[in-house]
């Protein structure tokens, strides 16, 4: 507990700053409805109501809801969302790029080639072909998004650990008879996961600005359910009235992405042993 | 080399009280504590001590540099009345490479794959504008001539990696003299080479040092190498001086016991042990061949048997094949043709057929420590796990065995059993790998050039644990290594190797006396002695019977 006390002690003000932007985000998204005064989406008043008035501190939305009562909602479902797609995806990628460099020869290039595939294939434009052709539900948002997004961590994982397959311990373990699966999780998973955690916050933010994309475009999470991406869209006419309320949830998934972005270099800096020049 | 007019000389560089520190986690530590170096016009001075003992260190400081992540912190540095401490990194750049220069350990890695050694050579002269390039080019070919390098008009004009290692630690050589400096810090050059090609080197190195009456500072871990180079020594240890006086009488008279030990350490032979009785050996390669990919042939019809409870090394030179002669017995690396028995019964060539058994019965240690142990696992993992999963122990048994293991291999358990594998030393880590392969209670021990990342003394720690061993257990090792001392010290039967192919085996009393099969003898004959005359002597011998026209080999393959 004290070393952990320490180690945050020492972080530069950028990763605390980003640290203390998460720990808000996910303090928001945990008890969203005992914070808001309105339902999700109930209507409280008339359309567009100007920021300040009427008590609403973020006006209301043009079907005429509380934007702060939307905000935080968001918060909630995109952030939810995003996390759990970025897990499936890392479940996924993880142990294939894993099982490909253990396995070596034929499995690799099948996976590798496989990959290979997928990438080439422009990903929003995959993604909505596939989201048309099934429709839009949480799940399948989830499933599309994590394999696509598997591929990247695929790579990953398999570049990290091709640097550790071939060291003797591993060769060791080979030569003890030891299973594949014992082989991934005891020697080469422990000694790869720096690059894989500060891959997961990195692959989260893409995730989380891939839905709130897919939402702008309508294809992502489905009203009425608040989310970051569908409030850009819906309040987009205001800006041309010189309003910024649609920029406000644009401005809570760039605070976020940034938050991360600061505490993944701090953590790749800690751990890489990379020193600042002088 | 002693060079008569090298002691009297005026003095060239003068270190006093150096200290440099060199910085972990975030804080400095110091690594060189107030260590005098004083070196004259001509004279070479030899740094020698083991690993940590900061002779690196303070032979690129005197070229007023601290590597990144070091800093001088005291003393002065004194290059012909030029403090290098207070020089301004201009003037410091004039000197380094015209006056003082600098020859790595790795001619590999410290030459630029993708230029021609003649355009590095004549770089630095062209740079600090001493020659014109034409000019340069035609004095590197003499250069090229004087270190012996074959065809030295147009060697130049390969790349780095069309030459040999020898032949690249030369044209390094070369390239240090380029602007003839009054000093060249020679930081283990020979270090990475075999010892066939290792006196190529240094005497090459000799002579042009001694023809331009350069200094030098020749940093080195081995006594015998230093003693064929130097007019003067300095012992190091942690970053201090231990003893330091004139070559030969050091060598004849060592003062300190570290210097005593370092000289001695040599010294240490196994009695033989008794032939094995029975009519099957434990171990028979039987007519093995082995290629990578089917193209390159590695090993070429090697057959070796290894009886019950002896040592068998297995020596040669990088490329000779005997690493993968053990990857073959692993099962690492199936053989094209030719069989692996164990105990009389033929193996599955690939280890993923053989079974838990098969696997148990043959261990192997590796040469690098650090690698061969999962930095995540502690000790009591590291050991317990081939306790738990070839034989089945749990719990309290298990912890038990573990300890005995700690035990057997000098550990005490208490203080090693939770600690994670970088908190060890290089020696401490090798035996932790030799009790993960005790744990498996084997026959057999494979120990691939387990001695050759260490430093000198904790070999011969290493070595002497082996042997200890294998008097209480009875296990049977097959070595395989390229240093001759370890093949002294420890075989019962050697077989000498070179290029995939086995040059000749027996008996470790028949293989080192005469007649030598022509390898063999240059093998022999080229590992360095403490004698300072040793190698002119040899060089001297090996001309004389070649003028005789005796069959005579230079270097392998020749």
């Amino acid at each position: 507990m004290a070393q952990i006390w320490k180690l945050l002690k020492s972080a530069p003000p950028t990763a605390v700053f980003g640290m203390v932007v998460i720990v808000l985000y996910i303090f928001i998204a945990v008890f969203g409805p005992m914070l808001t005064p309105y339902g999700e989406s109930e209507i409280v008043g008339s359309q567009f109501i100007p920021r300040g008035e009427q008590g609403f501190i973020l006006g209301t939305d043009n079907l005429g809801r509380d934007m702060l009562t939307r905000l935080i909602y968001g918060a909630r479902n995109t952030i939810g969302i995003a996390f759990v797609t970025t897990c499936l995806a890392f479940l996924i990628g993880g142990v294939l790029g894993l099982l490909a460099t253990t396995l070596g020869g034929w499995a690799d290039q099948l996976l590798g080639r496989l990959v290979d595939v997928l990438m080439a294939i422009p990903i929003l434009i995959f993604a909505l072909l596939i989201l048309t052709i099934t429709g839009t539900s949480v799940p399948v948002l989830i499933l599309v998004i994590a394999v696509l997004d598997s591929t990247r961590v695929f790579r990953l994982a398999r570049s990290v650990s091709m640097n550790i397959v071939v060291l003797d311990f591993v060769e060791a373990a080979r030569l003890r008879g030891e299973g594949t699966w014992w082989i991934i999780t005891r020697e080469i998973l422990p000694n790869s996961m720096p690059p894989l955690v500060a891959e997961f916050g990195l692959r989260f933010c893409f995730v989380f600005l891939f839905i709130s994309a897919l939402s702008f475009l309508g294809l992502g999470i489905q009203p009425p359910t608040a989310d970051w991406g569908s409030m850009v869209r819906d309040n987009a006419t205001l800006i041309t009235y010189g309003d910024i309320t649609p920029l406000l949830p644009a401005a809570a998934i760039a605070l976020l992405t940034v938050g991360v972005n600061f505490v993944v270099d701090w953590f790749l800096h800690k751990t890489s042993g990379i020193r600042d020049d002088k | 080399m002693t060079s008569k007019n090298g002691a009297s000389g005026e003095v060239l560089l003068e270190m006093r009280g150096l200290r440099i520190e060199g910085q972990s986690e975030d804080q400095w530590n110091e690594i060189v504590h107030g260590v005098d170096v004083t070196l004259r016009r001509g004279e070479v001075l030899g740094l020698i001590g083991e690993s940590g003992a900061g002779k690196s260190t303070i032979g690129i400081a005197s070229m007023g540099f601290a590597r990144p992540g070091c800093r001088i912190s005291g003393g002065s540095i004194v290059f012909e009345g030029m403090d290098l401490r207070a020089a301004s990194d201009e003037q410091l750049r004039k000197l380094r490479g015209s006056r003082i220069a600098y020859v790595a350990q790795s001619a590999a890695a410290a030459f630029n794959p993708a230029h021609k050694l003649i355009d590095q050579y004549t770089e630095t002269p062209v740079q600090h504008g001493v020659k014109h390039k034409g000019e340069a080019e035609k004095e590197a070919m003499e250069l090229y001539r004087r270190l012996r390098l074959p065809d030295p008009e147009n060697i130049g004009f390969r790349y780095p990696h069309q030459v040999s290692g020898g032949q690249l630690q030369r044209a390094m050589t070369a390239m240090a003299m380029a602007c003839r400096p009054d000093l060249i810090v020679f930081d283990e050059p020979t270090t990475a080479l075999d010892v066939t090609t290792q006196i190529e080197v240094l005497a090459a190195i000799k002579d042009v040092v001694h023809e331009f009456n350069t200094a030098a500072i020749y940093i080195t871990h081995d006594l015998a190498v230093v003693a064929q180079m130097a007019d003067r020594i300095m012992v190091l240890r942690y970053g201090d001086l231990v003893e330091e006086g004139n070559a030969r009488d050091m060598l004849a008279n060592p003062k300190e016991d570290y210097t005593r030990q370092l000289l001695a350490v040599r010294s240490y032979k196994k009695e033989e042990a008794p032939p094995d009785e029975s009519p099957v050996p434990l171990l028979e390669v039987r007519n093995v061949t082995a290629s990578y990919g089917g193209k390159v042939t590695v090993l070429e019809d090697v057959s070796v048997k290894v009886g019950r409870g002896r040592t068998v090394a297995v020596v040669g030179e990088s490329g000779s094949g005997k690493s993968t002669l053990a990857r073959v017995i692993t099962g690492l690396l199936p053989p094209s043709e030719g069989s692996i028995l164990f105990d009389g019964e033929e193996l599955p060539a690939s280890y993923k057929r053989r079974s838990r058994d098969q696997l148990r019965h043959a261990q192997m240690i590796y040469q690098m420590p650090d690698t061969a142990l999962n930095p995540r696992q502690k000790i009591r993992d590291i050991i317990g796990r081939p306790v738990s999963f070839y034989l089945g122990l749990k719990g309290a048994a298990r912890e038990k065995r573990i300890r005995e293991l700690l035990a057997m291999i000098e550990m005490d358990p208490d203080e090693f059993i939770d600690r994670l594998p970088g908190e060890l030393s290089g020696g401490q880590k090798q035996r932790i790998c030799i009790a993960r392969a005790l744990a498996a209670e084997p026959e057999l021990i494979i120990c691939d050039e387990v001695t050759s990342a260490l430093d000198q003394l904790v070999a011969e720690e290493i070595l002497k644990l082996l042997q200890r061993l294998q008097d209480e257990l009875g296990v049977t090792y097959l070595f395989i290594t390229h240093d001759l001392a370890t093949v002294r010290a420890i075989s019962d039967e050697v077989v000498v190797m070179l290029q995939g192919k086995v040059v000749e085996q027996g008996g470790k009393a028949d293989i080192f006396t005469p007649p030598h099969d022509p390898y063999t003898d240059l093998l022999l004959s080229s590992v360095p002695e403490m004698d300072p005359d040793w190698l002119d002597a040899l060089l001297a011998d090996r001309a004389a019977r070649k003028a005789r026209g005796e069959k005579v080999m230079d270097s392998a393959g020749q």
